[in-house]
């Protein structure tokens, strides 16, 4: 393992002494940089670099990759300090709730100042992911240019930027190995940006531009697909088409990872069985996406390719419960399934039925906002899943109504959930038969299921729910909470009861400053707090700010609203100190 | 305005909100249990979220902010902290147990709810739901039809809800009938057709050899693009892709466009 920076002398002190006497700091600081060098988690490596001043100098020489959960946590010039030799870089920008249109456009985390500082400190880049920050064609177009060996840059829940970006990476990024475009705002201004890899260019191994609206080259992509003999990840937009994916899948059947274009065209039966043949020689292929816009009718192309699937995402594909049924006969082997509500309990049954291995489940409202005699899946549906698919620990489950006994009965049937986020869609819904709140389903949750790491409820609740996850969810990280409880009490009792507890986002709830407050000293072991539409006001959130002056405490302002209210509010730890790109609206206090 | 412990003056709302033109009166009384410890949600509290330029446009009342807010019983009023013994509560009605509680309008206005990133919710808003219907009787909306070319050896079918544009349909016929022109159809992969075909094609379409027309409810054969999309899939029944030599007797436009090229 190379180390292109300097060195620094290996010094005596009280504690390589301490260390002599048991032996172990006769390493030479290359041997004890191997050695850490040859951790990758995170968690091992901060544990490491608290061991001693040795310790901690051979861990950040060694380091290689760095996460930012908050990029406000910390700067890049405090990042670049400790670490020298960085390679891969993922950071993480607004808070989650800015995907559901919380957070007001300009809010802030830009990348630009990071790669700036990066191009400077870490000419070596190679990989870039990026989660809700803000970043734009000039950001993109100067990475391109100021980092000779950059590799794979992954772009999920960004803004700012359009296909000129993207066109800039490819044009100048010689060595590009990944190119992920997931769930962006992005302008697309269908110009060609495909075009814009070299002839001479063949190192591509991911390649995700699903979500662009426009058509893309073909010619150019056919072309960049046959040469690229490394691509493993191929998710295409919905402009491509049946013929044309049938064409991709002949130039790359070594492809583990597809995301087909639309699912619709009319085919001719030779064209069909062309598809189909396609799908049988792709012997690699575990993950299957896409499906824009899909009839039904041809699913039976991709039967041959079922067998090996591990990933199904139909999270954009409405089937129904027949059409799923006939698909899932022959996907034994899937772990991880995505499903649009469409297929209702009897698709769900399906799943039980022929999905034993299935880990991870979501499903996706079609239409979550209809009203009367909207379909979609029940309580019903969700008990024959955990009858069938006892190794399931991840749910992601919206639906109209539930019942406290479905609840209980599914964390019966599968006690392993580390994740459980159920989205009751009627805000203060209870359960349906009994009509009481749905605290019972969720102190069964966290009862039953010791590992849970992340939590999200939803429905008609009271204080008693975040009673039981204060007693019982020791392992709690994530917390997302809406519209429920019923006093301060409920937000005290998870901060004093949940020890591991990271993020906690919270809206339209019954919290004041006696609850926010309660959080002084807990704050400063988590990442961050948000909370929006509750109770708090600013002078609870001064007094915070007082008291705990590494924490941010920021505030965003909304016109025309009452002065001495808080609407949204976000608590952070930082070693950064206050921001110094707030927008107007944006409040330090 | 009544500061009943626990609600919202609902009666007040309900007013308030008609008079911009909402009705939430329908869904005042549907939250929660009479003596329950459950916050009352008022719909008016939902409403006055969102920021004008940072919603997805559907379901704030963002010029209502203002109204919103003033409903919001005041800052110190004890919304949210119902006492255990709740005994002032106007008794609501009980949902029906067994039935689901009919959705109430706030979460139609409530920003971000239910938590779904907008690219989903783009996604799905623009897809029909997939019916088994293919082989089924064609809905009066007339939605799969026949296509054909004059030329072509058989016929095609298409559903037109899979389209939002007279555009979307005539790149998709584009691509549908591109086989039929020129060159080899759907060899094994290694075609002999390229961008190159569909191109001719559209020239074909958009030249003077092929006119595109439609069949309508009244079994006249018509000009596509005269009227507005909705309406031309309303009364569509049938495409044909017609020789310009074939035309005459359409509508005149049609005419004129075949003497204009000639």
């Amino acid at each position: 393992m190379e180390c292109c920076n300097k060195r620094r002398m290996m010094k005596e002190s009280p504690e390589s002494n301490f260390m002599n006497r048991r032996g172990s700091s006769c390493f030479p600081d290359e041997v004890l940089e191997r050695v850490i060098g040859m951790l990758k988690s995170r968690k091992d490596r901060s544990s490491v670099s608290l061991v001693c001043k040795e310790w901690y100098n051979a861990e950040r020489w060694s380091r290689r990759n760095v996460f930012i959960g908050n990029c406000y946590s910390v700067s890049p010039e405090i990042l670049t300090r400790r670490f020298p030799n960085i390679r891969s870089v993922t950071l993480k920008g607004k808070p989650r709730f800015s995907d559901f249109n919380l957070v007001p456009a300009n809010w802030g985390a830009d990348i630009h100042f990071w790669l700036v500082v990066f191009a400077e400190k870490y000419p070596f880049l190679e990989e870039l992911r990026l989660k809700r920050m803000t970043v734009s064609d000039e950001s993109l177009k100067f990475l391109a240019r100021s980092f000779p060996n950059f590799k794979a840059i992954s772009l999920q829940n960004c803004d700012g930027f359009s296909t000129d970006g993207l066109a800039a990476i490819a044009a100048d990024c010689k060595n590009l190995t990944e190119l992920d475009i997931q769930e962006n705002v992005i302008d697309d201004k269908n110009d060609n940006w495909l075009t814009c890899f070299p002839e001479s260019f063949t190192s591509l191994e991911v390649l995700n531009f699903s979500i662009l609206h426009n058509d893309v080259n073909f010619d150019a992509l056919e072309k960049l697909v046959t040469r690229c003999k490394s691509l493993k990840t191929l998710k295409l937009n919905k402009s491509i088409t049946l013929e044309q994916l049938q064409r991709l899948l002949f130039r790359a059947p070594q492809l583990c990872e597809l995301g087909t274009g639309s699912f619709s065209q009319e085919l001719t039966t030779q064209q069909y069985s062309e598809l189909e043949s396609a799908f049988s020689n792709c012997k690699n292929l575990n993950t299957l996406s896409g499906l824009w816009v899909v009839t039904p009718q041809y699913l039976p192309v991709l039967y041959p390719a079922c067998a090996n699937l591990t990933f199904l995402n139909f999270s954009y594909a409405p089937l129904d419960s027949d059409d799923i049924a006939k698909l899932l006969v022959h996907c034994a082997n899937i772990r991880r399934l995505w499903v649009v509500d469409t297929i209702e309990d009897k698709g769900l049954e399906a799943v039980g039925t022929h999905c034993p291995l299935l880990e991870e489940l979501r499903v996706f409202p079609a239409d979550p906002f209809a009203e009367g005699d909207a379909r979609g899946v029940t309580d019903s549906g969700f008990i024959a899943v955990s009858q069938g698919c006892r190794n399931l620990h991840y749910v992601l489950y919206f639906c109209r109504h539930m019942t406290n006994a479905a609840v209980a009965t599914v964390v019966q049937n599968c006690p392993d959930f580390t994740h459980f986020r159920l989205c009751i869609m009627n805000p203060g819904q209870p359960d349906y038969r009994t009509s009481e709140p749905m605290d019972e389903a969720f102190g069964a949750v966290v009862k039953t299921c010791s590992k849970l790491q992340r939590l999200a409820i939803s429905g008609l609740l009271t204080d008693l729910t975040f009673e039981y996850i204060g007693k019982y969810a020791k392992n709690l990280e994530t917390l997302s909470v809406a519209f429920a409880g019923s006093s301060d009490w409920g937000m005290q009792c998870v901060l004093e009861g949940c020890p591991k507890l990271r993020k906690l986002e919270i809206r339209d709830c019954p919290f004041g400053n006696a609850a926010l407050l309660s959080g002084l000293e807990k704050y400063e072991s988590m990442r961050s707090l948000w909370m929006s539409d509750c109770k708090v006001t600013m002078n609870g959130c001064r007094l915070l700010a007082k008291e705990m002056p590494r924490l941010n405490v920021e505030v965003i302002k909304e016109d025309g609203s009452d002065d001495s209210q808080a609407e949204r509010v976000y608590v952070y730890r930082s070693v950064a100190g206050p921001r110094r790109d707030a927008p107007p609206f944006v409040l330090t206090l | 305005m009544s500061a009943e412990k626990g609600y919202v003056g609902l009666g007040e709302v309900g007013e308030m909100e008609e008079s911009i033109g909402l009705n939430l009166k329908a869904t005042e009384l549907r939250l929660g249990l009479p003596g329950s410890e459950s916050p009352v949600k008022s719909t008016s509290l939902g409403a006055k979220r969102g920021f004008s330029d940072a919603n997805d446009g559907k379901w704030v009342l963002s010029g209502n902010g203002k109204a919103g807010s003033d409903l919001a019983l005041g800052k110190d009023a004890s919304l949210f902290s119902p006492p255990s013994d709740n005994t002032n509560n106007d008794p609501l009605p009980l949902p029906q147990p067994s039935k689901p509680i009919p959705a109430p309008a706030a979460k139609a206005q409530v920003v971000g709810w239910p938590p779904i990133r907008s690219f989903r919710k783009n996604s799905m808003a623009t897809q029909p739901p997939q019916k088994n219907e293919a082989d089924a009787e064609p809905k009066p909306g007339c939605l799969y039809v026949k296509v054909s070319m004059d030329g072509a050896p058989y016929l095609r079918k298409m559903d037109l809800n899979n389209y939002a544009s007279y555009r979307d349909l005539s790149s998709a016929l584009e691509k549908m009938f591109s086989c039929f022109t020129l060159g080899q159809c759907g060899s094994h992969g290694v075609s002999s057709r390229d961008n190159s075909s569909e191109s001719k094609l559209r020239d074909l379409l958009h030249g003077s050899e092929y006119v595109l027309t439609y069949e309508d409810k009244d079994g006249d054969w018509m000009l596509v693009g005269d009227v507005p999309w909705e309406m031309f899939t309303d009364s569509c029944k049938r495409l044909r892709i017609m020789k310009s030599s074939e035309a005459i007797g359409l509508a005149p436009r049609a005419m004129e466009k075949c003497r204009s090229r000639n």
